[in-house]
């Protein structure tokens, strides 16, 4: 029996009874020498007592159990396909509608981001939490450009993190750089290496790009553990300066003017986390605009028509080459910046903290958001990054929480949580425009 | 389609070496793929403004003769030469195919549709003209900050997108996502895509492939508008006769990757080696594109 004729035809009432009895009689197989037969300890010797009432309880659980689950999954498809063709019905008029809620969801989302660290000003937890949480979304906004606009998977994204935050390491404590200066100095340096890495790649596509992209992460990596006298080894690199609002730091009062004795504030060590909190707030959105806004140009339009299909773009004139290396270039970059403004926020960098686990989150913070959603990202980062921190009271079993919760997203909801596509440009607003 | 209009092609057709240089030049074109000759010492001329037809049995070698036209294949021997009016004398088998787009303007459409399917009509025409675009937005630097040379260039090129999109009687679903429409529309967007380019040579691989009679008819007519009215050269890979045989001015017929007869359409179809190699030789039916009432009827009640 096909679960196609399931979901198109109620079952008879004698068909879901066999299907529960021969699930019932598994259990029944099993439970014989699992449940039916135990051993007791008699006075020193091992006996093996029988339980049948318990088998047979068992037996009989299973037996209800099957029949409900069963009748509960064809009830689930029936309302599923009704409501499927009710949407699809209405899906016209909805569609204008969505697009509408998800630009209302965005703003309140960035309402929320806003005013998070008035509210919770002295909960550093909190704060610390979402700052995580934006990090990985700038990355997933990066990772967004090759993977989700450009379609190139990318398993080796954390390189181009690494080498950010690597440039601002090495140019803060050797040349006694400042963070914006480090910052395009960092970006174009991430850059480059996304052209290096992606110039070989040129040829590959899917499977095959995935390894060779696994592949550089994990060489970054290794350099930076082996090469110690440029990275110092696994020792990383320590005493990386905070970044300062604009010259002034975050200090405690003292000969120089701080960010708290210029502005005759009492001085907190929360000023600075929350100071943090709006730094990465702020390249996120530069980074949310900037992607979002070249996602309507040339560009933006030929990564799209690159991840549709490659010959076709090569018979409409477009170099490939050029189109893929600004897309390796422009999402390196990102991550670039998102690097150094993790090796500011930590203080501490060494190449633990750039392993292919990395990759992999923010790759799957990507895939689960919907490959090319914006918003989507936020809502997988979220999901990605607080699951973990909420899982804290199970101990060792959170990440076996994490994986159900992934694979729960995956099979609800395959295209990601936001699959839609937004067009790029539309002909009726055109000719409203007009 | 009466039997004037039936005539009109036999009447039009001049032999296209008679007059100024060919527009193309292909000359002793083989491809050899391993032990398999693919193309074997094809020479061809293609007029300006003429509608050129290529046929032969599957596996005769048409595609591959526009992979290797279209930068897609480097041929084993021989030259394309493209006369280009501003660019002077190209020879596409030394280019990249999207060079041969880019510079030569020769464009192609693909046998099994190839469109950018989640994308919708409109953009899967504005990403055709990705190149005039790219340079009007200075490597997106004039396009980021929305400056006006980029928005006049964006306009402009949505004001083609949306006119071929008129003519082509696809504006209707210009918003919709390219894959999700009906396979004969799709075959349409890829010409109307094509045509975005700005093509100086069209080359069409099995335009009416999947299309019903009445979709063939429109398709006849939409070439004859382009070769005839716009001026653009046409080169046609085609099984439906109907077709071929009612728009080309010159047919080359090709078998086992070698030119087994050239001519118009009259003369390709009386003759024997054509005769033999594509319809079979024990065949009593007629010489293709004399087509059965039937179908005739049909094409006239669709116009």
């Amino acid at each position: 029996m096909s679960a196609l004729v399931f979901a198109q035809q109620p079952v008879s009432f004698a068909e879901r009874l066999r299907d529960a009895a021969a699930t019932a009689f598994i259990a029944l197989l099993l439970g014989v020498p699992m449940i039916g037969l135990t051993t007791v300890d008699q006075g020193g010797a091992l006996r093996i007592a029988t339980r049948w009432p318990a088998l047979f309880a068992f037996v009989g659980v299973c037996f209800a159990g099957r029949l409900l689950l069963r009748w509960g999954i064809d009830y689930w498809r029936a309302q599923r396909q009704s409501a499927a063709r009710a949407a699809s019905a209405a899906s016209a008029e909805q569609q204008p509608a969505t697009s509408l809620l998800l630009r209302r969801a965005g703003w309140l989302a960035l309402l929320v981001a806003l005013v998070l660290p008035i509210v919770f000003a002295d909960n550093r937890y909190v704060v610390d939490t979402a700052t995580t949480v934006l990090i990985y979304v700038m990355l997933g906004w990066g990772l967004n450009v090759v993977v989700g606009l450009a379609g190139l998977l990318d398993l080796g994204y954390v390189a181009f993190y690494a080498v950010g935050a690597y440039t601002y390491g090495l140019l803060a404590t050797q040349f006694g750089w400042g963070f914006w200066q480090a910052l395009p100095v960092a970006g174009a340096m991430a850059a480059t290496f996304g052209i290096v890495l992606g110039w070989p790649t040129l040829r590959l596509r899917g499977d095959y790009l995935a390894i060779v992209t696994l592949g550089f992460g994990e060489i970054i990596r290794v350099i930076l553990v082996n090469w110690t006298e440029m990275s110092g080894g696994p020792n990383g690199i320590t005493s990386i300066p905070r970044p300062s609002f604009f010259g002034l730091p975050f200090k405690p009062p003292g000969d120089e003017p701080t960010f708290a004795s210029f502005f005759g504030l009492e001085y907190s060590p929360h000023q600075r986390i929350i100071f943090l909190y709006y730094l990465i707030l702020a390249l996120a959105l530069l980074t949310n605009l900037f992607v979002s806004r070249l996602r309507k140009l040339p560009i933006g339009r030929a990564w799209e028509a690159m991840r549709e299909d490659e010959i076709a773009c090569k018979a409409m004139g477009i170099n490939a080459r050029n189109v893929k290396l600004s897309a390796f270039a422009l999402g390196a970059m990102l991550g670039g910046f998102a690097g150094v403004f993790f090796a500011a926020r930590q203080g501490f960098i060494s190449p633990e903290s750039f392993t292919f686990n990395e990759s992999a989150i923010i790759l799957a913070i990507v895939v689960l958001g919907g490959m090319g959603s914006q918003l989507g990202v936020v809502l997988a980062s979220l999901v990605l990054v607080l699951l973990p921190e909420l899982g804290r009271d199970f101990a060792e079993y959170r990440m076996l929480l994490f994986g159900a919760a992934m694979i729960l997203i995956m099979i609800w909801k395959p295209g990601g949580i936001l699959a839609r596509r937004e067009p790029t440009l539309a002909y009726r607003s055109a000719e409203a425009g007009r | 389609m009466n039997a004037a209009a039936n005539a009109t092609p036999v009447a039009r057709a001049a032999n296209p070496v008679d007059g100024a240089q060919p527009l193309l030049r292909v000359d002793r074109l083989s491809m050899r793929f391993g032990g398999l000759l693919a193309i074997d010492d094809l020479s061809l001329d293609v007029a300006a403004r003429r509608i050129t037809g290529v046929i032969g049995p599957n596996g005769a070698g048409k595609t591959t003769f526009f992979n290797c036209l279209t930068g897609f294949y480097k041929p084993t021997l021989g030259s394309i030469r493209l006369n280009h009016p501003q660019r002077g004398l190209l020879r596409l088998e030394k280019m990249a195919s999207h060079q041969v787009a880019r510079r030569a303007q020769v464009v192609r459409t693909f046998q099994n549709i190839r469109l950018f399917p989640q994308m919708t009509v409109l953009e899967n025409l504005i990403v055709a003209q990705h190149n005039a675009l790219q340079h009007a937005s200075r490597f997106s630097l004039a396009g980021l900050f929305g400056l006006p040379g980029y928005r006049r260039a964006e306009t402009a090129a949505i004001a083609k997108a949306v006119g071929w999109l008129e003519r082509l009687k696809l504006i209707a679903h210009a918003d919709s996502a390219a894959g999700a429409l009906p396979y004969g529309m799709q075959r349409r967007i890829e010409i109307a895509r094509a045509l975005c380019v700005d093509p100086l040579l069209l080359c069409l691989d099995e335009p009416a492939a999947g299309l019903n009679p009445r979709e063939s008819a429109e398709l006849n007519e939409l070439l004859k508008h382009l070769a005839g009215d716009e001026g653009i050269a046409i080169l046609l890979i085609e099984h439906d006769m109907s077709v071929v045989m009612n728009v080309s001015d010159h047919v080359c017929v090709l078998n086992y990757g070698r030119k087994i007869a050239e001519g118009s359409p009259a003369e390709v179809q009386r003759d024997a080696n054509v005769i033999k190699a594509y319809l079979g030789e024990e065949d009593g039916e007629e010489a293709p594109g004399a087509h059965p009432p039937a179908n005739t009827q049909t094409v006239e009640n669709a116009r």
